[in-house]
């Protein structure tokens, strides 16, 4: 089986570390290195690093490079400045979601970088060629050649500034960039992240990365796999391709429809579905739901109310920073006001639950 | 390596069973407390349920994944781990030590379908 996996360019110094392996995305990742709960710890409350260079980069250039982003992209990027990077989602066009995804307005006119999920990268690719006809566009896939790093949490900023001597990072706003150089190579370093704190998300070459993870690593900041990646987005109330997006899960019913824009934008793909979603009203959506048993909420149960199923549990966990049994679920719109009663069938028992909001955790951005 | 401890029984799915007269005490193995992790949740069965050989009766959990529990042998919950509901790291702290229920057996012959401990450490180091 694991032949056929691919290995990012820290493969080898995550099983120097004694991670457990496993298969994510296509790609044989750590899931952690110590155990989960230690790693989010630290994210939370010191400085995490995660080996992210699983995540695809795919260029777009040309004189109708904003035209084509913009007819592919759901948020709205028309005339933002350079170094800026908004979050989005590409539509099919019923409206469900090929992928979420960040647009990056490089340096230069016309050029974009768009980062999309491992899992996603060929279909992604595939997907944009097959819409840039009639558009004056190049499309490169350029994720074999990059690799990435998330330096995630309070400290993040000292590491990233007094470690590795990227100075600029500290002026960094919320989703916005800069490019460097490490030895003379391309780097790419934003204020991003997937954990619910402040942080950095650096792009740049293999050798690069490997030199990074290793100075990183021995100031002290924490390896994390993807184990506690997915725990700490979670709290954060941030979605995952395949759970709370998919290709049969619209942004609306995710609660994302802020990064859709139907009033900004006169076309995108998937624009007339949302339009009439938001019309219509919908017949379902994502909330959070709280426990108050210490029973585990996973992927996949059902959420029932008087033994009628009326949702499905898409992320669940005993919440490591909040110490509560909660999850977020795909449930029947009737029934997702904040406050209502709700039970999750768990095996053979079921547990009452409460609606309340997505986010289970305060974050702590950098504005 | 994970330990185990002679005299008692031991199921395919990582169970351990040590007998008192007619009731099996039940727990999981080292091993299986290895393999999950820190565990954040031990989820029982009820005192006087009805359990079945080889049927599913509980569940343990990590942060990360449930695993369900097997009872190696048929019978009536007699008594469960309380002590487990608060502390559910008792058992990677000991997993012998730590029992998860007792049952009363309706068919002590079931026990003959269980290995030993020499059995169990062998069918381990080939998983």
């Amino acid at each position: 089986m694991e032949e056929n996996l691919l290995k990012t360019c820290l493969y080898d110094k995550h099983v120097a570390l004694g991670a457990l392996m496993s298969p994510f995305g296509g790609f044989i990742m750590p899931i952690q290195y110590t155990n989960i709960t230690d790693e989010h710890n630290a994210v939370r409350k010191a400085a995490g690093m995660f080996d992210v260079s699983h995540m695809g980069e795919i260029f777009v250039s040309g004189p109708d490079a904003e035209k084509f982003v913009n007819h592919i992209f759901s948020n709205n990027i028309s005339g933002i400045p350079e170094g800026k990077i908004l979050y989005g989602m590409m539509l099919y066009p019923n409206g469900t979601v090929v992928d979420d995804l960040l647009v990056y307005k490089e340096f230069q006119p016309d050029h974009f970088l768009l980062v999309v999920n491992a899992s996603n990268i060929a279909k992604d690719y595939e997907w944009i060629c097959a819409q840039k006809e009639g558009y004056d566009v190049e499309v490169v896939n350029a994720s074999d050649s990059w690799g990435e790093i998330a330096l995630q949490g309070p400290l993040a900023e000292k590491f990233a500034v007094e470690t590795l001597g990227l100075e600029p990072a500290a002026a960094l706003g919320f989703y916005t960039y800069y490019e460097a150089e490490w030895k003379g190579e391309r780097m790419l370093v934003s204020r991003t992240g997937y954990t619910g704190e402040d942080g950095f998300e650096i792009y740049c070459s293999h050798a690069a990365v490997n030199e990074i993870w290793d100075i990183l690593l021995a100031a002290g900041v924490v390896p994390c796999g993807l184990g506690c990646r997915d725990t700490l987005r979670f709290e954060a109330g941030l979605p995952l391709y395949g759970h709370e997006l998919s290709d049969e899960i619209t942004p609306l019913e995710a609660g994302l429809g802020m990064f859709v824009k139907v009033k900004d934008k006169e076309e995108f793909i998937g624009r007339e579905a949302i339009a009439a979603q938001k019309e219509a009203g919908l017949s379902r959506k994502i909330v959070g739901i709280e426990l108050q048993d210490k029973a585990i909420p996973r992927a996949g149960y059902p959420v029932e109310i008087e033994g009628q199923q009326v949702g499905v549990v898409t992320t669940g966990y005993r919440s490591i920073s909040t110490d509560r049994s909660v999850c977020v679920a795909m449930v029947d719109k009737a029934y997702t006001e904040l406050g209502t009663a709700v039970e999750i069938r768990i095996r053979k028992k079921v547990f009452p639950g409460i609606v309340t909001k997505k986010r289970f955790y305060e974050t702590n951005y950098k504005k | 390596m994970a330990k185990t401890v002679e005299g008692l029984y031991y199921s395919e799915s990582h169970e351990w069973v040590k007998v008192e007269g007619n009731v099996a005490i039940v727990g999981i193995t080292d091993f299986a407390q290895h393999a999950m992790g820190d565990l954040s949740y031990v989820d029982m069965p009820e005192v006087d349920d009805e359990i079945e050989a080889g049927e599913e009766f509980g569940a343990v959990e990590s942060v990360k994944a449930a695993s369900d529990l097997f009872s190696p042998v048929s019978g009536t919950v007699v008594e469960i781990n309380e002590a487990l509901e608060d502390a559910p790291e008792l058992l990677n702290e000991d997993a012998f030590e730590n029992w998860i229920i007792k049952v009363e057996m309706s068919d002590p012959s079931q026990l003959e379908a269980l290995m030993d401990a020499a059995a169990y450490e062998a069918m381990c180091a080939n998983e």
